[in-house]
């Protein structure tokens, strides 16, 4: 009977290594059965990385299966099948090995895998390496996406093997590029590696630099007696020197326990006051502990006492330091290899800088345009009229406030963008014209009034704004075919909303001088500028003319003040924040030149952007020294870039 | 050409007697003493002493407390605004320089005794936290940690460069008036050297302002940024309620706006007063009869900015706290208006004018002036104080450029010379006292 029983033993055994010889995938399952059942993310590699490592083609049905918690292990045998559910309680098991059919069981004889949400993340990425060679172009891009995030070095072998058969061209060069990522941080081959790096040497990509800065990190490393020849030593550091901190050297090697703990403030005094016995530590008087030399006498009687722990003294500390070499570590062994992702990292930095010049040049010239249009009014009422507007901030603020109005009432921005300039233009115009005829003309000859009375305009002004629409920010949207950025590669980038306000800056221009030269209104303010009296004899209304380029150039405001809000918040506090550079602008630029304004508004653009390069954080203290640049320039041109000369200079 | 300074039909005359002697003192006569020429200068300190007796009476620390400790400060920070409001009409009203840089120099006077304030209270409050430490701190301990307290807002603990005398109360109060005074001379020497005047200058001004608030706004200046400089109404080491020294400070203003006016009064009254009514009214014209007109001009715009700076170190303490907020153009801005309300070009017009301002200021934001109603329309005075103060502001300029104090000329009858319809000079808001008293 026993001997039956064990011949049918032995002979199941050999049916289940037959059926192992049979259904490899099945085999492997089996093998790591333990593992699956237990799924946890800490153990489970091996078991995917056997499954995805097999070479069988049905490998990856069983990772999406697995996946996607479509596996199932049968409870008599412990097999492992893809499950389909047919109805509430009966699945079909379908085999892995054949892709077959394997009979249809009630759900109480199976148990589910539920592998958690780390174990999904680990068969995706060992999923990638199939999905590269899939025929849908979509998982394919998947595929490459992931993997860009997540490289892995089992990803290599297929990613090269999957280019050859790439028909998508697009995909196909970001294969490529990929696959030349993945050489320089993983082949084995260090000529491989170092080929790569220097083909990928000229490429400003950010993940080209993700890849390559790991290469040449380093740590610094203690080496007692020298440094053994395998170490890839970046550079040897001296403590105290090249912004090595003895302090810290020293930190690194108390931490280390090749030193004992310097004498420190902090620790001295918290030993100290364990030991107060009596109003006395050691021999001293806690009176007397309130300076540094006391403290020290008091610890080194603690020490002698065998009450404290010695601590080392300075000239220790330099013998210690002296005893041991320090130097920063390559974590990459290939000596060659950091060596040309160092040459590969200079060569990209010099690049980066070339094109971040290049952003800040597209950067310097949207702020000067801004400038441009906000001062471009000041500069005729100001500049030509030689009246100062302290107003001129809440006419774009007006204007700003005016579009806003408009979007209330027309909701397609664009439409309402197209409305609102010419209103703004309007309604600014009859502002400026009715300011200059109430108010301004009365004080032409008091320009220093002007400047005070403007100003009780301003304040009113903008408080009234803020009565009418709240001291909140407003939106003024801008049309959706002005979102998003212009980018020429990944350093240098410019949005639409810039550019939009760089050619209405050049529109303006064209404007100004085609009224100025071109039309009778610019004739005969040309003429009042140059001389009120004269022009007036020939036959110009002075009156007339004043009141028109006021009105132009509070208009002027206006649409600019439409500009601005685009891209700023709409608040009554608008124009207040452009008014002292729009000054700026006219004053370093040359006053009654339109040329000057435009040259007032590009150095200031640039300056500022220069300053703000250098010191990216501080905003702030680009303002400030920009302001204090143009009082000191001031003093060498005093009249502005672009000064008038002979008679009219005296206006 | 706007500029009837420059219009020969009516430029003669007014600069006439610059060239020879002043107008007392003539034909070696004893000079008269100041306050005997000057009756406004008797008129204006017996007030201000009455209206100190009164206040004194009646605060909480001496009399009845009919009057708040909270308003004596009030009052106190008024007359601080008094005396950089004659500064400001000394610069302005006299000098024809519209300087919007003014309350720069008070708030650099603010914050440079606040930096002593600060850190003497800050060094009470540690020592007093550290006596009971079981073992005496030492010296370093103490700075480490005032400069923990202080700095800790700005997420530093280290005593920046210009802390560096923070500890010493006589080296603050000079540089209280060292540090607007040296500003003003080096800003004052590039602009006057460059012959930038009128609005260039007051533009110029006012981008000086700016740059100073935008570079005390940053964190790493020094002085806490945004956060200012706070607890200055507590006077270190002294245990006297606040009743009692809010009224010390109120005497202190008090006195150096009597100083300050005496001062200014001084000033304006010999030559000297009179050759900067001179660069006002034609700075070409002055510079060719051989006076250093940039001279002139730099030391009364350092010497104002050293009375500024004065103002604004007695203002501080009342108000308890600085930060760069209160130097931002617009109260530069501010101080010309109230000028200019008050009338310009006399001293008495700048205290009136900041004073009445101020305080009526203060009195309709403060929320207590009572609503107006319209019928349709409630004027709620906290909303439209400002656009009243605005437009007022420019009826002053149409049609009152004496301001308030031209109410007085009213009163003593005395008006300008009878020039047959010409123009005044080019700025007829300022009244020209040798002249209307020919």
């Amino acid at each position: 009977m026993t001997r039956i029983f064990l011949a049918v033993l032995m002979l199941l055994a050999a049916m289940r290594v037959a059926v192992a010889q049979e259904t490899p995938l099945q085999a492997i399952l089996q093998e790591h059965a333990a593992i699956i059942t237990k799924s946890s993310r800490t153990t489970i590699k091996p078991a995917i990385a056997a499954v995805a490592g097999s070479g069988l083609d049905r490998a990856p049905e069983v990772l999406q299966a697995w996946q996607s918690k479509d596996m199932w292990q049968r409870e008599s045998d412990g097999l492992f099948f893809r499950a389909e559910k047919l109805d509430g309680q009966t699945y079909r098991l379908i085999d892995f090995d054949t892709g077959e059919p394997a009979g249809e069981v009630s759900k109480k004889e199976l148990s589910q895998i539920k592998p958690n949400s780390g174990i999904r993340a680990l068969i995706a990425v060992a999923l990638v390496q199939f999905q590269l060679s899939d025929p849908d172009p979509a998982r394919r891009l998947d595929a490459l996406v992931s993997l860009d995030r997540d490289p892995n070095p089992e990803a290599l072998a297929p990613l090269r093997a999957s280019i050859d058969g790439e028909p998508d061209p697009a995909l196909l060069a970001k294969k490529h590029r990929l696959e030349r990522l993945l050489t320089i941080a993983y082949d084995s081959d260090e000529a491989a590696r170092v080929a790569a790096i220097d083909e990928m040497s000229t490429d400003l990509g950010v993940d080209v630099r993700a890849t390559l800065n790991p290469l040449v990190a380093t740590r610094i490393e203690i080496f007692e007696g020298e440094i053994p020849g395998t170490a890839n030593v970046a550079r040897r550091l001296t403590p105290g020197k090249d912004g090595f901190d003895r302090t810290a050297a020293y930190t690194m090697l108390v931490d280390k326990g090749f030193a004992a703990p310097r004498l420190d403030p902090d620790k001295v005094r918290e030993v100290l006051t364990a030991h107060i016995d009596g109003g006395r530590v050691g021999d001293v008087p806690v009176s007397r502990l309130d300076t540094m030399p006391a403290r020290a006498e008091a610890y080194a009687t603690l020490v002698a006492a065998g009450l404290a722990e010695p601590r080392a003294t300075e000239e220790e500390i330099d013998i210690r330091l002296a005893s041991y070499q320090f130097a920063e570590i390559y974590a990459e062994t290939s000596a060659a290899v950091t060596t040309a992702a160092n040459a590969a990292l200079g060569r990209i930095a010099t690049r980066v800088g070339v094109y971040q010049a290049a952003d800040l040049t597209l950067d310097a010239l949207s702020l000067a345009s801004i400038y441009f249009l906000a001062a471009i009014g000041l500069a005729i009422t100001f500049g030509v009229m030689g009246v100062i507007n302290m107003a001129h901030g809440e006419f774009i603020m007006m204007g700003a406030y005016t579009g806003f109005v408009v979007q209330q009432v027309i909701p397609n921005h664009t439409a309402s963008i197209l409305v609102a300039i010419p209103l703004a233009f309007a309604v600014t115009f009859a502002a400026g014209v009715a300011m200059e005829r109430l108010v301004i003309r009365w004080l032409y000859s008091r320009p220093l009034e002007t400047l005070l009375a403007t100003f009780g305009i301003s304040i009113a002004l903008q408080q009234l704004a803020k009565n009418i629409f709240g001291t909140q920010a407003r939106p003024l949207t801008a049309p959706g075919w002005l979102d998003g950025a212009l980018a020429l590669n990944d350093v240098v980038s410019i949005s639409y909303i810039r550019i939009a306000i760089f050619v209405l800056a050049l529109i303006f221009l064209g404007v100004f001088l085609f009224i100025m030269k071109r039309t009778r209104l610019g004739l005969e303010t040309r003429a009042v500028t140059q001389n009120r009296r004269m022009a007036a004899s020939m036959g110009i209304n002075p009156d007339r003319v004043n009141m028109l380029t006021f009105g132009l150039g509070s208009g002027i405001a206006g649409i600019a003040g439409v500009a601005i809000g685009l891209f700023a918040k709409v608040t009554s506090e608008l124009g207040s924040d452009y008014i002292v550079q729009s000054f700026m602008t006219v004053v370093v630029g040359g006053v009654g030149n339109i040329w000057g304004t435009l040259a007032g508004a590009a150095m200031i653009g640039f300056f500022q952007k220069g300053v703000e390069w250098l010191n990216p954080s501080n905003t702030l203290a680009a303002q400030t020294y920009m302001i204090v640049f143009i009082i000191l320039f001031i003093q060498f041109r005093p009249r502005g870039i672009v000064a008038l000369k002979g008679r009219a200079a005296e206006a | 050409m706007l500029d009837a300074a420059k219009d020969p039909s009516s430029g003669h005359g007014y600069l006439d007697g610059l060239g020879a002697e002043p107008t007392t003192g003539r034909r070696g006569d004893a000079p008269k003493p100041l306050i005997v020429r000057n009756p406004s200068i008797l008129v204006f300190l017996t007030a201000l002493a009455l209206f100190t007796l009164t206040v004194t009476v009646l605060s909480e620390a001496v009399g009845p407390g009919l009057i708040s400790t909270s308003f004596v400060k009030t009052l106190g920070k008024t007359l601080c605004l008094c005396l950089v409001a004659i500064a400001m009409d000394l610069v302005w009203g006299y000098c024809g320089i519209l300087s919007l840089g003014h309350f720069a120099f008070f708030g650099l006077g603010g914050y440079m005794i606040g930096m002593w304030l600060m850190y003497e209270r800050t060094r009470d409050i540690v020592a007093t936290a550290m006596a009971e430490a079981p073992i005496p701190p030492t010296d370093a301990e103490i700075v480490d940690a005032i400069g923990t307290q202080i700095f800790g807002v700005v997420g530093s603990s280290e005593f920046p460069l210009v802390w560096a005398f923070a500890d010493s109360l006589a080296i603050q109060l000079a540089l209280v008036v060292l540090v607007p005074g040296v500003l003003a001379l080096v800003f004052g020497w590039l602009a006057f050297r460059s012959r930038v005047t009128g609005v260039y200058l007051s533009i110029l001004t006012q981008a000086m302002t700016l740059a100073l608030a935008l570079y005390l706004f940053q964190n790493d200046s020094g002085l806490r940024g945004n956060n200012g400089l706070s607890g200055l109404q507590n006077l270190p080491g002294v245990a006297a309620p606040q009743s009692v020294v809010s009224l010390w400070f109120f005497w202190a203003s008090a006195a150096a706006l009597g100083l300050g006016y005496l001062l200014a009064a001084w000033l304006v009254s010999g030559k000297f007063g009179s050759v900067i009514r001179g660069i006002r009214d034609n700075e070409a014209r002055v510079r060719f009869l051989g006076y250093s007109v940039e001279g002139y001009k730099l030391f009364i715009f350092a010497v104002t900015a050293m009375i500024a700076g004065i103002a604004g170190a007695l203002y501080y303490p009342q108000a308890g706290i600085i930060n760069p907020a209160e130097i931002a153009p617009i109260a530069s801005i501010y101080l010309a208006v109230w000028v200019a309300i008050g009338g310009r070009g006399r001293l008495y017009g700048a205290v009136i004018g900041a004073a009445f301002v101020s305080l009526v200021s203060s009195w309709f934001t403060g929320g207590q002036a009572p609503d107006l109603p319209l019928g349709f329309y409630t004027v709620k005075w906290v909303d439209w104080w400002l656009i009243v103060l605005g437009l007022s502001f420019v009826l002053v300029t149409l049609f009152a450029p004496r301001g308030i104090g031209g109410l007085v000329d009213l009163w003593t009858e005395r008006r300008a010379p009878d020039r047959h319809g010409a123009d005044l000079g080019p700025d007829p808001g300022a009244l020209r006292e040798q002249e209307a008293t020919e």
